[in-house]
């Protein structure tokens, strides 16, 4: 018998036929995408909510009074921990992961379908046991999302009842859910690409998925163990996490346990977190900067590297997190150290990404304009991130607006303008239709102004030292009045942003039904995702036979070639010349 | 799986630039199929589980304020008169890793279609690891009868107690899903439905979390019991 591959096995794939099978039980990679992406946005929306909440009782906190201090608390650790895990980790790894990886290496769907269903399931039960959390006695947990012991589960912070159970177990749940997702994404960018596909011929958006999958498979082990010890601690009355505390003037029952031994669990899976939300916007914002400027990523393979050098790197930088927690100097100068190197590849990153429009024949379509506003927003926040990196100037900083400012803007702003960017760019394929392009331009510059009107004044009010986590700020000596006015500012700047998203829901649904039929190509991309003989693509994605790919994603405007694009799949001719990859 | 290797073109290079060549290759970056690179991911996952687990029981256990309770004497048994240290210890350790060896040779002989006896290796494997876990209720009771609790404990630190119950019991609950997991490959297998497809590399998946699981349980026994 001749040897056959054993990526040229046939994957068996399902073959549902009712409705429920397709759509709701459904183990094609692109409705669980979708699942996924539904979800998370929904999630998302509560999360908005919550912020437009904190900031009316910071604009004026005289004027309304929607919520007390300990629901403060409540919102900031739920809007927190919902917008870094629920909303970004699961729509760029579930989402787009899920609908662009196989579709850009050729696959017919992840290699284990059925792990895949079973993964969105999971995550729908983690979400719900998350949310569940607002209707229990004491409401959800109020220890920053962060939930540092011993305060997380001390006696006078708000959910300490049973919301942060439900918070550490629901984190669990995530984490099951993420692993059974991240094997297949993982194993499907290794072991599943089509004929003629190379690592370095994928599409860059691909590796950085594929990256931050990686991450997260290695990072969240972290997180896990923390939320198990820290729910025994809880529970069990251990002392993991626990030193002997006088309480309201009792002695509590622990005795022994280490904090800061939590501090460095959390902040192992925490700074690759950062990552595991960031790689994939870089990888998306690639691909969607060389598409609409008509011209080839500059220096692919170093973007590559950098991707993969940022993504080892983040693993011994976690420490920058805890300047003010006591540890040893030496440590600090360690970390500051490691901190300071990951700048080297973020900025190959950026220099390749303005590059790449220099002299490009760019279209000012919607996905550019927020993929240019994400270079923007991300040099901000990055070189804010320089600042905090360096122990000496992190201290004074530290717990100030100066940090909400730095990573909203690198880690919060950033990676949403590539979601809108990303949702746009793919939303002609995902649906066969065309957005309503004045819409989507109105969207952008109202929400990429806007969110430089909440963040870039917080720096300012970093500067004067002005806490964060705080509910309200009258009688604090060194904060001027004028800082009031500040809040008031980005408060109204706050609710205008969020509003302005209604405009998205908007377009979305209404170019569902009544948006312009797409095409198959509408942006003459060349990655093999546009490639599919249907649009949306169906089933097997393939049709009778998978793709052969002959050349690397980034064939745009070719000298000599017949078009300013030559498709992954388009054999080497006169008129589509052999490039050098 | 020599043959496939042999008779497949792209295997050419060794050393280095072969493993230059499998990355840069299309298709696959691992001569293996999808299942078992992965269970290796998979694996490597778990193995940041089990290293966290240790890192914070050794960090926990050098902050503690009270000693820390001697293992070799929390461990002992009188056994016949004589009190040996850690003797049920390793005796679960022997255990362990005899069943790998069960585990290696019903791999082999999978790779042989020997349905029977591998399916028979498989089932001892399950069967020492069921032991495994009934000496760990064994020791578990015991030391629950002496009063040691997850909060606290008569010997010294209560985080002895905390540790030894999370670690152990994560480890063993590892155990038992190999266990269920081991049952159902050896009826699958003693059924054939791996003649059927002439593909006997589920066996070998289920050998590499196996492995895993004995692996881990030295670096518990080297950690939590001979520290």
């Amino acid at each position: 018998m001749a040897y056959v591959a054993l990526a040229d096995r046939e994957p068996e794939l399902s073959h549902p036929h009712s409705f429920i099978t397709k759509y709701i039980w459904s183990q094609d990679h692109k409705v669980i995408a979708i699942q996924y992406g539904l979800t998370a946005i929904a999630v998302g929306v509560v999360a908005l909510i919550l912020s437009v909440m904190m900031r009316l009782q910071l604009g004026f906190p005289d004027s309304f009074s929607l919520i007390s201090p300990s629901e403060y608390y409540q919102f900031v650790t739920m809007h927190g921990m919902i917008m870094v895990i629920y909303l970004l980790t699961a729509l760029f790894l579930g989402g787009f992961g899920n609908y662009l990886i196989p579709l850009m290496v050729g696959a017919r769907d992840m290699v284990f379908p059925y792990l895949n269903m079973l993964s969105y399931w999971v995550y729908l039960l983690s979400v719900i046991i998350l949310m569940a959390s607002f209707f229990v006695t004491g409401g959800p947990t109020g220890a920053g999302w962060t939930l540092y012991p011993p305060q997380a589960i001390m006696f006078g912070t708000p959910g300490v009842e049973a919301g942060i159970v439900l918070m550490l177990a629901s984190l669990a749940v995530f984490i099951v859910a993420f692993t059974m997702g991240g094997l297949n994404y993982v194993t499907t960018v290794l072991q599943a690409r089509t004929h003629g596909m190379t690592l370095m011929r994928m599409p860059l958006s691909v590796w950085g998925i594929f990256t931050a999958t990686v991450l997260g498979l290695l990072a969240f082990p972290a997180l896990l163990v923390s939320a198990i010890m820290m729910t025994f601690d809880r529970l069990l009355g251990t002392s993991f996490f626990m030193p002997a505390i006088v309480s309201m003037g009792e002695q509590s029952a622990y005795d022994g346990g280490s904090p800061i031994l939590f501090q460095h669990l959390f902040w192992f899976f925490g700074h690759p977190e950062v990552y595991i939300v960031a790689l994939p916007a870089f990888g998306i914002v690639s691909d969607l900067l060389s598409t609409h400027a008509r011209k080839n990523i500059f220096g692919y393979r170093m973007m590559v590297w950098a991707i993969v050098g940022i993504g080892g790197l983040s693993f011994i930088v976690w420490a920058h997190h805890m300047y003010v927690s006591g540890m040893n100097p030496y440590f600090g100068f360690f970390f500051a150290t490691t901190t300071l190197i990951i700048a080297i590849p973020t900025a190959i990153k950026v220099y390749n990404w303005v590059l790449t429009l220099w002299q490009g024949n760019i279209h000012l379509t919607v996905p550019m304009l927020f993929a240019i506003g994400f270079i923007f927003t991300f040099v901000h926040g990055g070189l804010t991130g320089i600042f905090l990196g360096n122990v000496v100037v992190d201290l004074p900083l530290s717990d100030t607006y100066f940090v909400i400012a730095h990573f909203h803007m690198v880690m919060g702003v950033s990676p949403i303008l590539v979601v809108f960017g990303a949702i746009y760019h793919w939303y002609p394929k995902m649906t066969g239709r065309m957005y309503n392009e004045r819409l989507g331009q109105t969207h952008f510059w109202m929400t990429f102004l806007g969110t430089y009107a909440i963040y870039l004044p917080m720096h300012y009010l970093g500067f004067l030292g002005v806490p964060r986590r705080y509910f309200a700020y009258e009688g604090i000596e060194f904060i001027p009045e004028s800082a009031q006015d500040l809040n008031a500012a980005i408060t109204i700047a706050a609710i205008f942003v969020a509003f302005t998203q209604i405009i998205f829901f908007a377009n979305m649904i209404w170019s569902l039904f009544k948006g312009k039929k797409a095409g198959s190509n509408p942006w003459g991309s060349t990655s093999l995702e546009w490639q599919t003989p249907n649009t949306p693509p169906i089933h097997g994605n393939w049709g009778d036979e998978l793709p052969k790919v002959y050349r690397w994603a980034y064939d745009y405007s070719v000298p000599g070639a017949e078009k300013d694009f030559i498709p992954q799949n388009t054999p080497p001719s006169d008129k589509a010349p052999e490039t050098n990859t | 799986m020599a043959e496939q290797a042999l008779s497949n073109e792209n295997m050419v290079a060794e050393g280095f630039s072969g493993i230059a060549q499998d990355w840069s290759d299309e298709k696959q970056a691992f001569q293996v199929p999808w299942g078992k690179a992965m269970m290796w991911i998979f694996l490597l996952s778990d193995t940041f589980i089990f290293s966290c687990f240790l890192t914070g029981y050794m960090h926990v256990r050098m902050n503690t304020t009270i000693a820390w309770p001697n293992p070799s004497e929390v461990f002992a048994l009188t056994v016949f008169g004589a009190h040996i240290p850690l003797i049920l210890i390793a005796i679960m350790t022997f255990i362990l890793i005899s069943s790998s060896g069960t585990m290696a040779m019903a791999v082999n002989f999978g790779y042989r279609k020997n349905r029977k006896v591998t399916a028979a290796l498989i089932a001892a494997t399950a069967l020492f690891g069921l032991s495994f876990v009934g000496m760990q209720a064994f020791e578990w009771s015991k030391l629950i009868e002496e009063g040691v609790r997850p909060w606290g404990n008569p010997m010294g630190a209560a985080q002895f107690g905390s540790a030894f119950f999370m670690i152990t019991g994560f480890h063993g609950m590892h155990v038992s899903i190999g266990v269920i997991y081991l049952s159902i490959i050896a009826f699958k297998v003693y059924r054939g439905d791996y003649d059927k497809k002439d593909n006997y590399e589920a066996v070998e998946i289920a050998g590499l979390y196996w492995h895993f699981v004995d692996l881990v349980w030295v670096f518990i026994f080297a950690f939590f019991y001979l520290w």
